[in-house]
């Protein structure tokens, strides 16, 4: 790692997407040759930091940022990926960005082929009439694969090729962009096995070794320990640590990752703690298929008239847990309440025992936006308790008819208890803000009467004064209705706040359950997958 | 797709390209509709010299309009129900060549030449309205053609001799405006045929317009080997993927457009020169569905489409148009079945086709997700 | 001042603005020319009566999530086959009318069950194939019409022909049964009580379907499948029961059309109805995501209004028949300008 000038820095960076501060003063700098390791959970920022660094779109139609990036000293503007690209810069993303009928080749260089002029070319002077120059692409690609060690014949179409190679094709396509100087990996060893896990950190080192400078955004601290030379950890949107290697111990990353303070907040009492005595959901070896967040055997008992938190690292399956118990995600296993077997697979099943569920894709799955609040709030509890229906014709449910007035008197009722800000129960629900939208999916939910109430990141995109009403409404709602509430979120400070107890789930099976109060590296360990049943 | 022959033995571990499973399974429907050909040959009962020439014609013909599909295929905007607009350019200028008595290889020529760049502008003008329906291509095409027949039906029938100087009366209908039903092409008929017409064995073969055919097929492979093909590919695979890696998608498929639209008026141009009288109100309606059929009995799909199987198809649909109807009788023993057999089978053929494509295309995107999802 | 317009504007839709503005001036021209408007109104409400149905099937697809019914003539030939069976069985009248439906109705559930199947395997391409799944049928049928066990002397050609007749005439049978009933007369506009009652009580049912739990299921599948399916909601269920309402409803509504037109037409007539039927909905307002009975019966009026009397009125004006002519650019038109429109989807 040469002292010489850094090749890349970037001052003060601070970014708000309407009104939320996501990055407060920000900086960060890399030297040539150097592997820096960009910590933190999701949210703290990471993202947003390399989409400014990558001149994304989405960072210039939400109102730029302010801070400087310089290059080789230099202040740079870079209003696209494509100027990012010219300066230098180059982004493996975490989705593939391959065409499978298409050969390694062809992906490496595409858009960017050699050509060579022709007859037809030359007389009408479009370069779109070249012919491609195959020996000089396949020359290039396997320049750039060689120099990742990748012994893989260039010709050979992607389809078909195992998940860890499209990964360093990836790579191949952005080394073989001669300008490049510095890469940005988001993620990398997310979809890889340990083996191309191993192989990715060697050609990390081959690559830094030969002057690119690399910053590597992950959350796994084995790696980071391993390939590393320097760690800055960010949280909430600021930089808390830049720590040396040397300097540096597993123990003390996961602690700077996750720390906060946590609010003191005094909780309700309750006539009768939650204890193991009494256990009101059995889960146990659930397997769910969720693409992203799997679930791959976890076994859990939740205690009645408890709240329990489930939080985790995303993509390890914690969102899972609640859509496959629901039905919407195929699952197996086994699911009890109250000894009871809960068939899986079927949203009926799950919603007519007594379990009913708000979901973290509040816009997608949990609201009808072009349906007004009542109907919002009635239709799965019409759906599967006939509810908010005429009695008529009592053999046949299916032909009832809405009770509009009923459905309306409720929804009134609704709106003033969870104090929903709306210009009435007609309002169709894609124009209330974030928060109301929320209290009108968990309306929805309690319009079921269930005992058992899962929650799932509930309260993502809300404000902040939002956010605490909600907050408040669940503990209200299990400490005066006795409902056992499974929140599942990604904000570990809200989940220490409210809940009895967390479990936290690593790589798809329960990590270990902690009280709110545990230590702060407790926290950030089990998350890591440093501790507990699944010791990495 | 450039794909090395080691690297069909590699997917299976064995010499694929000889296994016949594979064979059939890969080539399922033009297999079926051979066996489908030659059993109502038979049936039909008709002499194999006459067979033949009329298969050859229709090849002559028919060829560069199926050609003419390949592109948008590639291009990832399906069939081009939409290529009927090509027709109707050539259409017009055959009627302006008709009407100026231009003769011969020249009249042909200067069709071609008038066509080009009409068809050009409203290939351009259906790119356009395509790249609003993205995902919706084939049905959008399909009722675009429906729509431009109604412009063209506007034009020809009620504009032309008022609005729009005609001066011949002979075109024309009785009442003054708008062209006659039937306009003979005296002038540009058979005018590519008529090169060079060998007998061979019995059979007639108009040389020249097969050649046209064939030197199309070469521009078209040599298309696909330019930076532009490339580009056209790419945009078929992934729209999205070929956007960020900053290739203009949008104006690419208006290229697409264009090109199958001009290679199509071509294509109607050789066919009418053929057939030698033009059907004003007829010739080009069923010009989409006939040209989609035969690729896709050839062996294409919505997604792939290559000239090996536009041509196969060509022959293998027209042997059963020109079969089906006699067989059709035979089988069923009313005369009048004949013709309905044969409007049944070209439907049947897009509609069993579109059936399996759509339904392979879900079984694909399934297995895609399973396969993302085992490997995390 | 000019904000407000411009909301109204769009709200109303450009193609419908100008659709009424067609009509606007035909209407005017008629009056000048001195036609007669009340016989107009007259004839376009025979129109819409006649085709209502028609239109109304669509309702059924575009809610439950499927689109478009691009294949409509699948019911228009169950229809046609209950119609004929009733001629066959000597059927007349009212009983003739009925007995026509009766022997429909079944049929369309059949094959409106085994299109749902079609299309939920080729989920994502349903236009396209519903389209050519009813271009084949029709023309199998054709085969089927020249072959059919038809004894009728009035049904089947003449002279030592095989098969039915291409345009059979229902004068003596079921023929203007609705139209002749309840007919009166407003400000000198004719109206049939019983073709025009007919169409507003299917367009009374199929609202009040929709505010059941089986209709508000199956809007509720259609408006957001993942949401249905949170809700224990059957979403395949849903597609399967709005394909069959879509077909039972194409086929009481070819009866409809044929008992007003006075004949039956087999062979390649039903090739394209869909395509009508489908640029009436869109007209009248609706996407290929929404439709509502408002569409269906704003839509209906303008689009056959338009259709009715642009013929006598325009011959006044322009030589020849530009009827057709118009009928092709305004439904193209109207289907390419919903097709370009709407985000995602099918």
């Amino acid at each position: 790692m040469e002292r010489a000038r850094r090749v890349l820095e970037m001052k003060g960076i601070t970014k708000q997407y309407f009104g939320n501060t996501v990055l407060n003063n920000v900086s960060i700098d890399l030297y040539p040759g150097e592997i820096h390791a960009l910590v933190g959970e999701n949210g703290a920022g990471k993202s947003t930091l390399m989409n400014i660094l990558f001149g994304m779109p989405v960072i210039h139609s939400t109102g730029g940022f302010s801070g400087e990036v310089l290059i080789d000293g230099e202040k740079v503007e870079l209003m696209s990926p494509a100027e990012a690209m010219q300066a230098g810069i180059g982004m493996v993303h975490q989705e593939f960005m391959l065409l499978p009928g298409f050969t390694i080749t062809e992906n490496i260089k595409l858009n960017r082929e050699p050509t060579t002029k022709n007859a037809l070319s030359r007389l009408f002077r479009s370069k779109s009439l070249d012919y491609l120059d195959v020996p000089t692409m396949r020359k290039d690609a396997r320049a750039a694969l060689d120099r990742l060690d990748l012994a893989i014949d260039e010709w050979a179409p992607v389809a078909g090729l195992p998940v860890g190679y499209m990964q360093f094709i990836e790579i191949a396509r952005e080394i073989d962009k001669k300008e490049v100087r510095i890469l940005v990996f988001d993620e990398p060893t997310a979809v890889l096995t340990e083996t191309e896990a191993d192989r990715l950190l060697e050609s990390l080192r081959r690559l830094a070794a030969d002057g690119i400078a690399i910053l590597f955004i992950t959350h796994r601290l084995d790696e980071v320990m391993a390939v590393a030379n320097r760690i800055t950890v960010l949280r909430d949107g600021e930089t808390v640590a830049r720590l040396n290697r040397d300097e540096a111990v597993v123990e003390r990353i996961a602690e700077l990752m996750v720390g906060r303070k946590v609010e003191k907040v005094e909780l309700p009492p309750r006539a009768k703690e939650p204890s193991d005595e009494d256990i009101a959901l059995t889960i146990d070896n659930l397997v769910v298929d969720m693409p992203g967040e799997m679930v791959r055997g976890l076994s859990l008992s939740v205690r009645r008239g408890e709240i329990l938190g489930i939080g985790g690292l995303a993509g390890h399956g914690k969102l899972g847990i609640a859509n496959g118990i629901m039905g919407l995600y195929p699952a197996s296993g086994r699911v009890s309440k109250n000894g009871e077997n809960i068939p899986l697979n079927s949203p009926e099943e799950a919603l007519s025992r007594g379990l009913a569920f708000v979901s973290e894709d509040r816009r997608g799955v949990g609201l009808l936006l072009n349906e007004p609040i009542d109907r919002n709030i009635g239709v799965t509890a019409m759906q599967v308790q006939h509810k908010f229906l005429k009695s008529w014709p009592h053999f046949l449910p299916a032909l009832r008819l809405e009770d509009r007035a009923e459905l309306r008197a409720y929804a009134e009722d609704m709106i003033r208890k969870l104090d929903i800000r709306c210009l009435g129960p007609n309002q169709p629900v894609r124009s209330l803000s974030g928060g109301n939208q929320q209290k009108v999916c968990i309306a929805k939910a309690l319009a079921l009467e269930p005992e058992i109430l899962f929650v799932s990141e509930p309260t993502r995109g809300i404000d902040v004064g939002a956010k605490r009403l909600v907050l408040d409404l669940l503990v209200r709602l299990n400490r005066d209705h006795n409902v056992t509430i499974i929140m599942t979120s990604s904000e570990l400070g809200e989940l220490r706040k409210v809940c009895d107890r967390v479990a936290i789930v690593y790589r798809g099976r329960l990590a270990g359950i902690l009280p709110p109060d545990a230590s702060d590296a407790e926290f950030g360990l089990m998350m890591a997958g440093r501790v507990g049943k699944e010791a990495v | 797709m450039i794909q090395s022959p080691e690297q069909k033995k590699v997917e299976s571990g064995r010499d694929v390209s000889l296994d016949m499973r594979h064979i059939v399974r890969t080539n399922g429907v033009p297999i079926l509709f051979l066996a489908l050909s030659i059993t109502m040959a038979a049936v039909a009962g008709l002499s194999p010299a006459f067979l033949m020439n009329e298969v050859i014609t229709r090849f002559a013909r028919n060829s560069l309009l199926v050609l003419s599909l390949l592109i948008p295929v590639t291009a990832g905007m399906g069939l081009n129900f939409s290529i009927v607009i090509g027709a109707m350019s050539a259409q017009a200028a055959a009627i302006a060549v008709t009407l100026w008595g231009i003769k011969g290889v020249s009249g042909f020529l200067t069709a071609c030449l008038l066509a080009t760049p009409l068809a050009a502008i409203t290939g351009c003008l259906a790119g356009l309205v395509l790249n609003r329906a993205k995902g919706r291509e084939m049905i959008t095409s399909m009722i675009l053609g429906f729509f431009a027949n109604g412009i063209y039906q506007l034009i020809f029938l009620f504009l032309v001799g008022s609005v729009i100087p005609f001066n011949s009366k002979s075109m024309l209908l009785p009442q003054g405006v708008g062209v006659r039903n039937t306009v003979d092409l005296i002038n540009i008929a058979q005018s590519l045929d008529k090169i060079w017409r060998p007998v061979i064995s019995g059979v007639r073969i108009p040389v020249v317009t097969v050649l046209v055919s064939l030197g199309m097929c070469v521009v078209i492979t040599f298309l696909l080997r330019t930076k532009i093909g490339q580009d056209l590919r790419a945009v078929g695979q992934d729209m999205n993927i070929a956007e960020v890696m900053g290739i203009k998608v949008d104006k690419t498929r208006i290229i697409a457009m264009i090109l199958s639209t001009v290679i199509a008026a071509w294509g109607q141009l050789v066919f009418l020169q053929n057939i030698g009288t033009l059907n004003t109100y007829n010739s080009h309606e069923q010009v989409g569905m006939f040209s989609i059929a035969a690729l896709l009995v050839g062996g294409a799909s919505t997604r792939r489409a290559t000239i090996f199987q536009a041509l196969i198809g060509v022959i293998l649909f027209h042997t059963l148009f020109v079969v089906s109807p006699l067989a059709g009788q035979k089988l069923f023993g009313v005369p009048q079945i004949g013709e309905y057999f044969r409007v049944f089978v070209a439907y049947g053929i897009i509609a069993v086709a579109l059936a399996i494509h759509a339904w392979q295309d879900r079984q694909m995107r399934k297995e895609a997700i399973r396969e993302a999802v085992l490997t995390e | 001042m000019t904000d407000k317009l411009k909301q109204t504007v769009e709200h109303i839709g450009i193609p419908r603005l100008m659709i009424a503005g067609f009509l606007a001036v035909i209407f005017v021209t008629a009056y000048i020319t001195g036609m007669s408007v009340p016989q107009l109104l007259s004839d376009s409400l025979v129109r819409v009566g006649m085709n209502g149905i028609l239109v109304l099937a669509m309702v059924p697809t575009i809610s439950c999530g499927v689109g478009l019914n691009f294949g409509l003539p699948l019911g228009v030939l169950c229809g046609l086959v209950g119609g004929l069976i009733s001629m066959e069985r000597g059927f007349v009248g009212f009983p003739g009318f009925f007995a026509a439906i009766a022997f429909a109705v079944p049929l369309a559930v059949v094959v409106g069950y085994l299109y749902s199947v079609l299309l939920e395997s080729v989920k994502g391409q349903e236009m396209m194939v519903g389209t050519y799944v009813g271009f084949s049928s029709v023309a199998v049928m054709c085969i089927f019409w020249l072959m059919a066990p038809f004894r009728n002397p009035e049904l089947i050609w003449a002279i030592g022909g095989k098969g039915l007749r291409s345009t059979l005439t229902l004068g003596n049978y079921y023929g203007k049964v609705l139209n002749n009933f309840a007919v009166f007369e407003i400000f000198g506009i004719k109206i049939s009580g019983g073709l025009i009652g007919f169409f507003l009580l299917f367009c009374l049912l199929v609202y009040l379907f929709f505010r059941t739990k089986l209709g508000i299921a199956m809007l509720t599948a259609g408006a957001n499948p993942v949401f249905a399916k949170s809700a224990g909601i059957d979403v395949r269920r849903m597609k399967s029961v709005g394909i069959i309402a879509s077909t039972v409803l194409a086929a009481i509504g070819i009866i409809v059309y044929a008992q007003s037109y006075g004949f039956l037409q087999l062979y390649m007539a039903p090739l394209m109805m869909a395509f009508p039927a489908i640029a009436a909905i869109l007209i009248g307002g609706a996407s290929l995501q929404r439709a509502t009975i408002l569409n269906v019966i704003i839509g209906t009026v303008l689009f056959q209004t338009l259709l009715t009397t642009a013929l006598p009125v325009t011959s006044r004006v322009i030589q020849g028949d530009i009827s057709e002519v118009a009928r092709l650019i305004i439904s193209n038109g109207m289907i390419l300008y919903a097709l370009t429109r709407s985000t995602g989807g099918k």
